[in-house]
């Protein structure tokens, strides 16, 4: 930790551009995370959301600008490097190794060592096995804990993926589209989940469900084609009329 | 409590007898040429848990495991030219081409204990150089396969082009070669090589159990199933398919020094790419992901071939082929995938003799009586409540 700037943000992109064959996946894109903050981030499809989390997490290399990780570069970092120094990552669609029991997928996410010596001669500690059984029992797979991930429900798998994220334990988590397929109560669950884990945490929400956005009652960032339309609540970011033209439809204000 | 203990500990042991004894007694039992084929085979079993290895378990299909097989019948090979001449003699086959002093790269393998490792730290280095330097570009699937045949191809050319050096197509003869005071092609010697043969095998399955069985083996699953994701949670899939790609290249390593002091030869047609592709297909049969049925499928192929190219010598590339193509279209985990997930039940289902059921038969089979019997959950165990 540096003491140099006392605010100093955990993430910063600045002027982040991604082209693919000359298409604009993020234009300029600006955006500053602090640390323990909570954000949402909208827009509409093709909006350049999930580029927006590949390019943070080393997935795609952008065409120009940086993204600052605690003042330094992430850029041209592999991913496994950019995900040791503490961003995690959930993915739009539940990814669990559907072959391995939800225990032994948490086994390989929590947070320690991840080289192959490590893995091979090294047994898990007893606070990491501790970690690993409160999850389980965090996310209710206690009961599953023993049966391959392919057999469990969308839902559970998301959650699965969830704990997979905490397991982790990054400063920084990126979730993508946590809630898509979940049930009312689910949904209800993962927004207290994500509120429990900001603060220690930083969380940025990808999302498409309006009212769960507004539930998590966090600042919300818009992204239109490639590019920071507008930034602030969700009432806010609502009213303003660029983002009811681009994204919300015509005149009509409908959530979700 | 202690007659638990010891019933159960006497039902692990048993295989371990079974094998202990089997393997004892059938050196009296089968004629030497039997025996020495049962070895050979056996010797291919080590081969194919590298690739059940790479392959069932990291999903990485190699079809250039030839390579590793012949570098290490290789090593083997020329310390076994050497081993018997008087000082100062050269290998028989050098005088053919005029070649008066032996090479330097010969010279090493005088040593029998240079030997000793060379015949597993030579394919392994080999295996992990260019494993990582595939891997480190992301290279995978059917590419990382095409790249495999063709390092192969690369290797049989080279070794078959060099008359000089190795005695090119015509490889190096073991079985006139004496070992430990033995000629390799003894029937003694023979039962010797067949019990090592036993006991690598062995060996080479608890290396591969204990590699598969932990959170290594988790991770291995995990490359296999979705590297991307293994990636974003702080794994370097590079790091763990070097390793696995390297122990594969040491075990074919080990399996062609075995199989070549049982068959009499090494020669650059250990490289030819049937064979490599021959390794898969036993894996596939056997089980992929099922170190046994990696072993299973080496010998018992490798048995069937050499039985019915007795009899009728043109069928066996049909039964192979109708082989492979079983496992693809109907039994995608082979024969102990099939086995473990109740195949011979269903088969002997099919011909109408009802499955035995662990609960109440009635309940779990028959549909009318689960329906009366809606509210009794007949899942087996674990299941939600």
């Amino acid at each position: 930790m540096t003491t140099a700037q006392p605010a100093m943000n955990l993430l910063e992109l600045r002027g982040v551009t991604v082209s693919f064959d000359g298409f604009l996946a993020l234009n300029d894109l600006n955006l500053q995370l602090a640390p323990g903050e909570l954000r949402a981030v909208i827009g509409p499809n093709g909006a350049g959301k999930t580029t927006f989390l590949d390019v943070i997490t080393g997935k795609v290399r952008p065409t120009k600008g940086d993204v600052l990780f605690r003042g330094a570069s992430l850029v041209g970092q592999s991913e496994h490097r950019i995900s040791r120094l503490g961003i995690g990552r959930k993915f739009q669609t539940p990814r669990v190794y559907q072959n391995l029991t939800p225990r032994r997928n948490l086994e390989l996410a929590v947070r320690g060592p991840h080289g192959p010596a490590a893995l091979l001669f090294g047994s898990l500690s007893s606070d990491q096995r501790d970690r690993v059984q409160h999850l389980l029992g965090v996310v209710g797979l206690e009961s599953h804990a023993n049966q391959p991930a392919g057999g469990l429900s969308h839902g559970q798998k998301q959650w699965l993926e969830i704990a997979m994220l905490v397991a982790q334990d990054p400063e920084l988590l990126l979730v993508d589209e946590p809630v898509a397929g979940l049930t009312d109560e689910e949904t209800a669950r993962t927004g207290e989940l994500l509120c429990q884990l900001a603060g220690d945490h930083t969380v940025l929400v990808i999302e498409h469900d309006m009212d769960f956005i507004r539930d998590l009652q966090s600042p919300v960032t818009v992204l239109h084609e490639g590019h920071v339309l507008c930034e602030g609540s969700m009432d806010q970011v609502q009213n303003d009329p660029r983002v009811i033209e681009v994204y919300l439809g015509s005149e009509t204000q409908e959530a979700a | 409590m202690a007659d638990l203990l010891s019933s159960r500990n006497l039902r692990r042991a048993l295989p371990w007898v079974v094998i202990v004894v089997v393997a004892l007694v059938l050196p009296a039992v089968l004629p030497p040429f039997r025996l020495n084929l049962l070895g050979r085979f056996l010797s291919l079993g080590i081969v194919a848990l590298g690739i059940d290895l790479i392959w069932g378990y990291t999903g990485m299909l190699s079809l250039g495991q030839g390579i590793f097989f012949a570098l290490g019948a290789y090593a083997l090979g020329m310390y076994l030219q050497l081993s018997s001449l008087e000082p100062g003699q050269l290998p028989e086959f050098f005088s053919l081409y005029g070649v008066k002093s032996l090479p330097a790269f010969w010279q090493p393998f005088t040593s029998p204990l240079f030997t000793f490792f060379a015949i597993w730290v030579i394919p392994a280095l080999v295996a992990g150089v260019l494993g990582y330097l595939v891997f480190r570009n992301r290279i995978k699937g059917v590419y990382f396969s095409i790249l495999t045949q063709a390092a192969l191809l690369v290797f049989f050319n080279f070794f078959n082009g060099q008359q000089k050096l190795i005695n090119g197509t015509n490889g190096l003869k073991t079985d006139t070669a004496r070992l430990f005071g033995l000629l390799v092609g003894s029937d003694a010697m023979q039962r010797h090589l067949f019990w090592l043969t036993v006991v690598l095998v062995i060996a080479a399955w608890f290396l591969c159990r204990w590699l598969t069985r932990g959170r290594f083996g988790d991770a291995l699953v995990a490359i296999r199933d979705d590297e991307p994701r293994l990636r974003f949670t702080g794994y370097n899939p590079t790091a763990y398919k070097t390793v696995v790609f390297a122990v594969a290249g040491a075990l074919a390593g080990i399996s062609g020094a075995l199989y070549t002091v049982q068959s009499g030869i090494v020669s650059p047609q250990y490289m030819a790419v049937p064979f490599s592709i021959e390794m898969v297909i036993w894996v596939a049969v056997g089980g992929r992901g099922t170190l046994i049925g990696a072993v299973l499928g080496a010998v018992l192929i490798n048995y069937a071939k050499s039985l019915v190219s007795e009899q009728l010598p043109e069928t066996w590339l049909f039964i192979q082929g109708g082989l492979f193509l079983l496992v693809v279209t109907a039994l995608p985990d082979g024969l102990v995938g099939w086995w473990r997930q109740g195949g011979p039940g269903r088969l002997i289902a099919m011909v109408g003799v009802p499955p035995k059921a662990a609960t109440y038969p009635s309940l779990d089979l028959d549909p009318e009586v689960q329906a009366e019997h809606s509210d009794i959950d007949t899942t087996p165990r674990g299941g939600a409540s």
